[in-house]
């Protein structure tokens, strides 16, 4: 008995400490220039992971796209006891935007096969979309259950949640199989620790072609990972037209930096007309409308 | 996200230039786990990079999880109802995070559970720890108990306690002092008993006991009736049930979060540690040992947190339109402060890494005893360093950490002696450090007789000959000149032959000792930076002048106060 839990997890650039060159003359982001971290928001999914993993028992297989160093927040998954991680790494995934990388990741957890639950942060802290979790979803055809701040309870068929929403909170049950996007409120990750560290500290990846059979979730929770999982396009049968920039509709038109600053504020006349007026400019402003 | 480890540019400094090469290969007995244990190294880089991964767990915990939750754990406090203690919400959570992080059995061998560090890394640990809450090293910094009864305790007793306490499932406590017992250990009057069938029982009163509450305390009690010296004690593992009641916890000016506990035995069963009548003499000996380096460290920990926070606040106030660090007063102190503290944690690190490599050969001899011929001069050797630095460290980083924070609060002024600010927090915390452990004055004389017998001289010179400090011979030359002063004082006073004022100018000799082997040590570290040399300059400059101004006292001969003081202190007018 037990779930079987998949997280995804995203390695982004550290937009808390971003220098000078962050941006290339282009408008796109220069990753180079950027320290990358563990997106914030999907450290709280794998913690509500591996809560629930143990409270349930089960297994935590963790999943990430992104470039070969992006290895790096797979390990920091495992540091903290996840049971299986794996890569989808493959140039031809470059430039997703967010439904190619939604693609990409339901082709991996068809991979995977067998889940119960599947959690991922809120948004990163990149793009804060917050589209990804819910598009998953959709494209596996099961309930989503977004901006979670807490679990309130779980038992093996299904799961009771507490959902963030613009004026309160409600609390939503769904059955299993579902998606939940989890925000940073929802506990405090817990650190690294200090055996795993050190037992999954140097381990390498090693890609894993479509004939790749192995029972991806390993029965035997003690036993120690040699290797991170990388799929490429074909490991996880893929159309490579949906995958990357080609599969990728959002063009990115210009990118501005907008600082916004304080100014004297201006008295609206409190009749009908100054609201109209109001109204009026706030729709040419395309803030309204 | 704050990580006091990655973000501490002088430990930092010292894990990259520490010389490590004989603890590893001690502590990894020739990386004989490397098959065996996922997790063991597999040689010195490998084990480096555990440290330093290690040390950064510590320090994302200590950062990012108990300095928040501080000054709220100092508010609440430990608190007594009904008999039994709880520990303030803070504590128990982040100690729910280290034991989480499987840090509980940080210096114990893989085999028993435990991740297998250094004491020098666990010094390290305990400081981080200790910046961010002086009272969470008190849980932290007592793995000393498990250390001990990996040390002493039977195969059987190792299996049975040891995985335990790595997994965090237990906390201890060391149970020493009593009522009429602190300093004086050796008038312990526990007593210890055996009921016909051998059982162990225990009764009587123990007193100051941090975490007496816990699930496993190592007792020290009289086994030998009619004896009064230190030789009629043994010491007991005692596992927490009915018949030992924790009267009351006592109400402290610091370290708050962490319960002070008066214990009553009631014919309590316990089982004996090792051998009968070595409980002070051997088993204790180590146990305080290893506590006094760690409230060192944890000093060199509170005066880091007040420091960083003095500094900023330096920066930040303008008073007479500049900052006050602008000011020749307010920068001497800061100057003073910071010089200090690097001086404490070289001290710090260079005795726990003498420590390391004295049981680091006590083990060898044990696993090897072929080798044991080989090793029994080296062993020797370091076990005289190792008894005189450790009053050493834990006298000067205790005595330190209390003039940090004191001139913390100093420079913050009126704010500082609010508890708006936290200062105020480092410093009813750090005055416990040169009290408990045995006082500031008990480490003089227990580090008094290695200075008279010329420890401290061998080990200067096996400085001289180990390093080339020609680079920095602006330095060293000084350096030189304190430790001939510290010579004449030492001859001086051995060869007087008088007891009393031996005595009388321990504490004195004690800190020009100090004084001269951090001048050492800093001119050890000033051949890695520019910027040490700076230190070493500024620490060596001071140094020099209070060394030889208390050579001149002792040469004085000068026994007015000896003679005295009764005129002084008995009467009035």
């Amino acid at each position: 008995m037990g779930l079987q839990l998949i997280v995804t997890v995203k390695q982004v650039p550290d937009t808390h400490n971003v220098s000078g060159d962050a941006m290339k003359d282009d408008g796109t982001v220069n990753r180079a220039a950027l320290p990358t971290i563990f997106n914030p928001e999907d450290l709280n999914a794998l913690e509500e992971a591996l809560q629930i993993k143990e409270l349930t028992g089960g297994s935590v297989t963790c999943i990430s796209m992104g470039p070969p160093n992006a290895v790096e927040v797979l390990k920091e998954c495992l540091y903290r006891g996840a049971d299986d991680v794996i890569l989808i790494s493959d140039r031809r995934f470059a430039g997703a935007d967010t439904l190619a990388t939604s693609y990409a990741l339901k082709c991996a957890i068809e991979r995977v096969g067998e889940y119960d639950l599947i959690l991922c942060g809120r948004q990163a802290i990149d793009g804060d979309t917050a589209q990804v979790g819910p598009q998953i979803a959709e494209k596996l055809n099961i309930n989503q259950l977004t901006c979670i701040s807490a679990i309130t309870a779980v038992d093996e068929e299904s799961i009771t949640v507490k959902r963030s929403v613009e004026d309160g909170y409600e609390i939503v049950k769904s059955q299993f199989p579902a998606l939940l996007t989890i925000t940073g409120t929802a506990n405090e990750p817990r650190p690294a620790n200090a055996k795993k560290v050190m037992t999954y500290k140097n381990i390498g990846k090693e890609m894993c072609n479509t004939s790749y059979d192995e029972s991806y979730i390993a029965s035997d929770s003690c036993a120690i990972l040699n290797h991170v999982k990388e799929w490429n396009v074909e490991a996880i049968s893929a159309d490579p037209e949906q995958c990357g920039l080609s599969g990728s509709p959002t063009k990115v038109k210009k990118i501005q930096s907008v600082v916004l600053s304080a100014c004297e504020s201006r008295q609206v006349a409190n009749s009908d007309a100054g609201v109209a007026e109001l109204i009026h400019e706030l729709i040419e402003e395309n803030i309204i409308g | 996200m704050a990580n006091f480890y990655r973000d501490n540019a002088d430990i930092l400094f010292h894990m990259r230039n520490l010389d490590m090469t004989r603890v590893i290969d001690l502590k990894e007995d020739g990386f004989s786990e490397k098959e065996s244990s996922p997790f063991a190294p597999k040689d010195e880089p490998d084990a480096l990079d555990n440290y330093d991964r290690v040390l950064e767990i510590v320090g994302e915990i200590a950062g990012d999880f108990a300095d928040p939750r501080a000054r709220e754990v100092d508010e609440e406090g430990a608190t007594f109802a009904d008999g039994e203690v709880t520990y303030p919400k803070g504590i128990r959570e982040t100690v729910a995070r280290i034991n989480q992080a499987d840090l509980a059995g940080f210096t114990m061998p893989r085999e028993y559970g435990g991740i297998n560090m250094p004491i020098t890394i666990f010094s390290a640990a305990i400081e981080i720890i200790s910046r961010a809450d002086a009272s969470l090293m008190l849980v932290f910094g007592l793995q000393g108990l498990s250390d001990t009864i990996c040390k002493f305790g039977s195969e059987e007793q190792k299996q049975r306690h040891l995985p335990r306490f790595a997994s965090g499932e237990v906390m201890g406590s060391m149970a020493l002092t009593e009522p009429d017992s602190g300093s004086d250990l050796q008038s312990v009057m526990l007593r210890a008993t055996q009921d016909e069938d051998g059982t162990w029982r225990l009764n009587g009163v123990k007193r100051f006991i941090t975490n007496g509450c816990g699930d496993i305390s190592l007792v020290m009690a009289r086994s030998e009736a009619g004896t009064t010296s230190g030789r009629g004690l043994s010491l007991f593992i005692y596992e927490r049930d009915q018949d030992m009641k924790v009267r009351r916890i006592e109400h402290k000016l610091g370290i708050t979060g962490s319960p002070t506990c008066e214990m009553q035995f009631n014919n309590a069963k316990a089982e004996l540690l090792g051998k009968r009548k070595l409980g002070l003499i051997k088993y204790t000996i180590y146990l305080m040992n290893g506590a006094r380096l760690a409230v060192a460290a944890q000093s060199v920990g509170i005066a880091e947190a007040a420091y960083r926070k003095a500094y900023a606040y330096a920066n930040d106030r303008t008073q007479f339109k500049q900052p006050i660090r602008d000011f020749a007063v307010i920068y001497e102190m800061l100057t003073d402060m910071k010089v200090a503290i690097e001086a404490s944690r070289s001290l710090v690190f260079e005795t726990s890494r003498i420590v390391d490599i004295k049981e680091g050969i006590e083990e060898r001899v044990e696993k090897h005893p072929d080798r044991a011929a080989d090793l029994k001069d080296d062993l020797k050797r370091y076990t005289r360093f190792a008894s005189l630095f450790t009053p050493l460290a834990k006298s000067l980083a205790a005595e330190m950490a209390n003039k940090v924070c004191y001139d913390a609060i100093q420079i913050h002024g009126g704010v500082g002696f609010t508890k708006e600010f936290d200062v105020e927090r480092h410093y009813r915390d750090a005055r416990i450090t040169n009290i408990y452990e045995g006082t500031t004055q008990l480490q003089a004389l227990a580090a008094l007789g290695g200075i008279i017998a010329g420890v401290v001289s061998e080990r200067l010179s096996e400085y001289e000959e180990s390093f080339n400090f020609s680079t920095v011979a602006e330095l060293i030359k000084p350096t030189q000149k304190m430790r001939s002063h510290l010579e004449m004082a030492i001859s001086y006073i051995k060869e007087k032959g008088d007891a009393v004022y031996q005595e009388f100018h321990a504490t004195r000799l004690v800190n020009m000792t100090t004084d001269v082997i951090n001048a050492y040590l800093l001119c050890q570290n000033a051949l890695h930076s520019e910027r040490k040399k700076t230190v070493a300059k500024l620490f060596i400059t001071k140094a020099n002048l209070r060394v030889k101004s208390t050579l001149d006292y002792i040469l004085a001969n000068d026994h007015s106060l000896i003679d005295l003081h009764d005129e002084v202190i008995d009467k009035e007018v």
